[in-house]
């Protein structure tokens, strides 16, 4: 019995990456013109995906910070890189919001889809074998190639499956994220070179390189080129401007799974990889990150506030929940982690849910312009409450996840920064303008275009995907402990390591140093 | 002076030192006669032939082992590094064997001296792959490029084949006389032509100020420059690669660049610890020039044979990363690349040849509209392809380019990796647009009907897949076999 639970531990994580394949498998061998079927079997694929995450969750022990459910193998051995699989309280949650949005984002295709739908289930399970992948990653260039093996899908869903614009968003999307991480793989490169100075052992393990030194001036560089491909992905001002139009032109189910994950992988790519290994480059750059971040987040609010398209809203609207994000995480103390970590989690959760009400109007009407709409609550009275909610949840009001992930992050910021904190704090404010604003004109008011009058409100399966969401709006806004104590032990580690790894680079340095001469200054 | 005596020992061991060139020539020549005998209907046996004999060398390669066996006073060497290349150059030929009969039958052009020709020119790449010696060497790239030039204009009736051909031809000539005029320079200055013998001078710092010399390598650069078409020597490589029959622009993409590519690392890769910094420069900026103005000028067409032609010159330009940055790491990068642009540029040349249908016009990028969903196994294969020549993973253009990158990683040419990256950020829009035109751009009127392929042009599409998802998955042992190839060499 104990074999067979060691079997499964150290192997379940692997069955969890690689399962989505296997329903890719499946689907090559189905007959292209039955949709229903095809739809049906990729929807139990990412169900029974999800239903294999539940047991890293349950199982998790929120007492260690180390990695758990560890699966390894020699890869290209002479080299030194590996297989390495792993999850810790910092990628736990990431996962499983991969795997609990993928069966919403499915049943959300259902009647969206209708051209090639054989190849677009395809794609969603590719996206999810890299997803998963980058989250579970322990290796460097294992992580790599989960990275980019994401664009290749999200390109194609946007570019054949898209509206208007697809062709020129997809690859600006393309583009933008793969300049940003080329950069990434010759900063891994010379990282991998430089521990093999220093230990005289090939390796591009991960919890090698935490261990390991490195020296202040190679480190702003790394810094650098991580937090560029980062930063793309994120994405932090000015570095944005890919994201608006891959939203808009993108199907519904793929503008959810950009906002809710790929760009989670960016932030937190900053926080299990720039920031651990770089710490003294990333603390020394905490004012320009939490600056541009704090810019993010009025700049991406304000753009917001002045749209006419619902989808265009809500994308800018994430510009804004990011700065966020980045906020928090650059505080660098426990608080504003894991208030960054959930706001992740939350990001995903109510964009997610923004991304599929829009969906959901756009499905009846082929539009989404605000001003097309006007007194839906009246025709769609199920639709107008769950919109509500989530709007709310996306402000930030108490009793909804917003407001645990925003106070915290807050919280956090306050000890480091205090000044951008309180520039933060308005887009709290902006957020509830430019969300009940949106809404009071879609919602409230007499019906003005007659052709609103007829729409048919939630039927059953679009209930029985924002069901969860709601649920998940309420029960993390409500109990976050849940979330929170099993990352607890993973964030304080990354604390820690951050601020001795800090010091120990920094000691013997000359107090009072400027940052010009640290990285600079090649004299003497 | 007394005759000298006929060694019979040795001259047994130089022949078995060439055994697998003798066997493609052999084949080569039979295949001219059995030509005359047979009747037009049945030339398809040829191409059977031809493959029978590349089977046959490849196997004398196998049973030959590791071993070291040089041949001919040091003329010709079978080393690991001879063995990898040949290996690189018959995969070549096979592939484009396959595709072949196919290809003649829907163009007309069906003749038996189509693969004796290429057979030929084979041969001429493997002794160049093998040379010790840079007369051998020059000799191998007169026997590769004289077939190459006729199969260019092998399509007589077609303007564009014949303009390519000549122009080719006329260069070509110019880059052999440069570099035979390299090689006499050199045997001036140093009194031999043997490579060990000239590696180890180029140590020499008496011969660092010696112009004879120094003018002496830098023709032979340029010879080889043109060949593997490195800017600015590359000016040919746009108008033969488009005007020639499309099997025979994929073999020239894969297999001539392997061929130049192997006599360059033989002579600069021992060197490269000592070699003159002015050299380094050069290559330096060669190879920076190449990747960008490849990738830079690939971004501008329309004709899907010229762009890729373009993107040729551009991976010309990654692989010499490899060389410039030199030790094993970097030799070992460029092999494996070769190998796996064979793969790759092959497949990628072989699907575009069943969709464009004819030749010339064929080639507009338009003719991709629509082909994806239509053809979805061509269409699916041919992105395949794309991306592994943009470097993106799984694929084996990634694991490729990450080790091209590493190498300059590694010896401090961090510069140069963040060019070449870069580049390969910009190949990657147009490598894109043409999956653009097949998934989602919708065609004008009616999807056009691709050629159905042969069993045998399957087989190479899926043969080189195969290839690039493997070599991209677990790289281990063909990277581990290129490494040994390169301590061949260094040891």
């Amino acid at each position: 019995m104990t074999g067979i639970t060691a079997l499964l531990s150290t192997n379940l994580l692997t069955v969890l990456i690689f399962f989505p394949l296997a329903g890719v498998l499946l689907l090559f061998l189905l007959p292209r013109n039955d949709p229903r079927l095809l739809r049906n079997v990729t929807l139990i694929v990412t169900l029974g995906e999800f239903l294999l995450s539940l047991p890293v969750a349950l199982a998790f022990d929120g007492a260690t910070a180390a990695m758990q459910f560890v699966s390894r193998a020699p890869w290209i051995p002479a080299y030194g890189i590996e297989y390495h699989v792993g999850v810790d309280g910092i990628s736990l949650w990431l996962v499983m919001l991969t795997t609990f949005l993928m069966p919403i984002a499915i049943l959300s295709t259902y009647a969206a889809v209708e051209k090639h739908v054989k190849e677009f289930m395809i794609f969603m399970l590719i996206l999810e074998v890299g997803m998963v992948g980058v989250f579970l990653a322990v290796d460097l260039f294992l992580f790599y190639i989960f990275w980019e093996l994401v664009l290749i899908p999200m390109y194609f869903l946007i570019g054949v499956w898209g509206s208007e614009r697809r062709i020129y968003s997809a690859i600006k999307f393309f583009l933008f994220t793969f300049a940003g991480s080329v950069l990434m793989l010759v900063a891994i490169i010379a990282l991998y070179f430089h521990h093999y100075e220093v230990t005289g052992v090939y390796s591009t393990d991960l919890l090698r390189m935490y261990a390991i030194d490195i020296p202040v001036k190679l480190q702003f560089w790394m810094f650098a080129a991580f937090a560029l491909a980062f930063a793309f992905k994120v994405p932090m001002f000015p570095f944005h401007t890919w994201l608006p139009d891959a939203h808009v032109d993108a199907p519904t189910s793929g503008s959810v799974i950009l906002a809710a994950i790929l760009l989670k992988m960016g932030t937190y790519g900053f926080l299990r990889f720039a920031m651990p290994l770089f710490p003294v480059a990333a603390f020394d750059l905490m004012p320009v990150v939490s600056t541009l971040a704090v810019v993010g987040i009025i700049y991406g609010a304000l753009v917001a506030m002045v749209q006419k398209d619902m989808k265009k809203l809500v994308a800018y609207s994430s510009v804004s929940h990011l700065g966020f994000v980045m906020l928090g995480l650059f505080a660098f103390n426990l608080q504003g982690i894991e208030g960054g970590i959930l706001q992740m989690i939350n990001h995903g959760v109510s964009t997610g849910a923004l991304f599929l009400i829009v969906g959901i109007l756009y499905e009846r009407r082929h539009t989404r312009l605000i001003s097309e709409f006007g007194g839906l609550s009246k025709v769609l009275p199920v639709y107008a409450a769950v919109f509500l909610i989530v709007t709310l949840s996306s402000i930030g009001l108490p009793g909804t996840n917003g407001f645990v992930g925003e106070f915290l992050i807050m919280l956090g910021a306050f000890k480091t920064t205090r000044l951008l904190t309180v520039f933060a704090a308005t887009g709290v404010i902006l957020a509830a303008v430019y969300m009940l604003w949106m809404f009071q004109r879609v919602m409230f008011g007499k019906v003005t275009n007659e052709k609103n009058l007829g729409l048919p409100d939630l039927n059953a399966r679009e209930v029985a995907y924002l069901l969860p969401l709601l649920v998940m709006i309420f029960w993390i806004g409500v109990y976050p402990q849940t979330f929170l104590r099993k990352m607890d032990a993973s964030v304080q580690a990354t604390v820690v390591r951050i601020e001795a790894k800090r010091q120990a680079a920094l000691s013997g340095r000359p107090a009072g140093e400027t940052l010009f001469a640290r990285y600079f200054n090649v004299g003497k | 002076m007394p005759p000298i005596a006929l060694d019979a020992h040795a001259l047994l061991q130089g022949l078995y030192s060439i055994l697998p060139e003798t066997l493609v020539v052999a084949t080569a020549i039979s295949i001219l006669f059995i030509d005359m005998v047979l009747p037009e209907e049945k030339k398809r046996v040829l191409c059977g032939a031809s493959l029978i004999g590349i089977a046959l060398s490849l196997f004398a390669i196998y049973a030959m082992g590791p071993a070291k066996v040089s041949g001919f006073s040091g003329a010709v060497v079978h080393d690991g590094l001879g063995a990898f290349f040949e290996i690189v150059i018959l995969t070549a030929c096979a592939l484009t064997l396959l595709m072949a009969t196919g290809y003649s039958e829907w163009e007309g052009t069906h003749k038996g001296e189509f693969y004796s020709l290429l057979l030929l020119s084979t041969s001429g790449m493997m002794f160049m792959a093998k040379g010790t010696d840079l007369m051998t060497i020059f000799l191998g790239l007169e026997t590769l490029s004289i077939p190459i030039y006729v199969l260019v204009g092998f399509h007589r009736g077609r303007m564009s084949s014949i303009e390519g051909a000549l122009k080719y031809f006329l260069l070509g000539a110019f880059a052999s006389g440069f570099l035979l005029y390299g090689i006499a320079l050199m045997y001036a200055a140093t009194g031999t032509t043997k490579l060990p013998a000239l590696v180890s001078l180029l140590y020499d710092p008496r011969l660092a100020a010696d112009p004879m010399f120094l003018a002496g390598v830098g023709l032979l650069l340029v010879g080889f420059a043109f060949k593997v078409s490195l800017v600015p020597f590359h000016m040919w490589t746009p108008d033969a690669y488009e005007g020639a029959p499309t099997v025979v622009t994929a073999f020239m993409s894969a297999a001539v660049k392997a061929a130049a590519f192997a006599a360059l690392i033989r002579f600069l890769l021992p060197t490269l610890g000592g070699l003159q910094p002015v050299l380094w420069k050069v290559l330096w900026v060669l190879s920076v020039l190449t990747m960008t103005v490849g990738n830079l000028s690939a971004l501008l067409q329309d004709n899907v044979k010229r762009m890729l032609a373009y993107s040729s010159i551009a991976h010309a330009g990654y692989i010499l990363v490899g060389l410039v940055s030199g030790g094993v790491l970097g030799g070992q990068a460029s092999l494996f690349y070769l190998l796996v642009y064979a793969f790759m540029n092959i497949g990628a040349f072989g699907v575009v040849m069943l969709i464009a249908r004819k030749e010339d016009e064929g080639y507009d990028i338009k003719n991709l509209a629509g082909i994806g969903f239509q053809y979805p196994a061509l269409a699916g294969l041919l992105t395949l392809f794309l991306v592994s020549l943009g470097g993106i993973p799984p694929t084996a253009g990634f694991v490729g380019k990450f080790y091209l990158f590493s190498a300059a990683v590694k010896n401090g040419y961090v510069g140069l990796a963040v060019i070449g990256v870069l580049n390969s950020a910009v190949s990657i829009y147009y490598y894109l647009r043409l999956v653009v035109y097949m998934y989602m751009i919708p065609a004008e009127g009616e999807v056009p009907v691709p050629r159905p392929p042969r069993f045998a042009f399957s087989l190479a599409l899926c043969a080189s897949a195969a290839a690039v998802m493997v070599l991209g998955i677990v790289p281990r042992s063909v990277l581990d076999f290129a490494e040994r190839s390169v301590l061949s060499l260094l040891m």
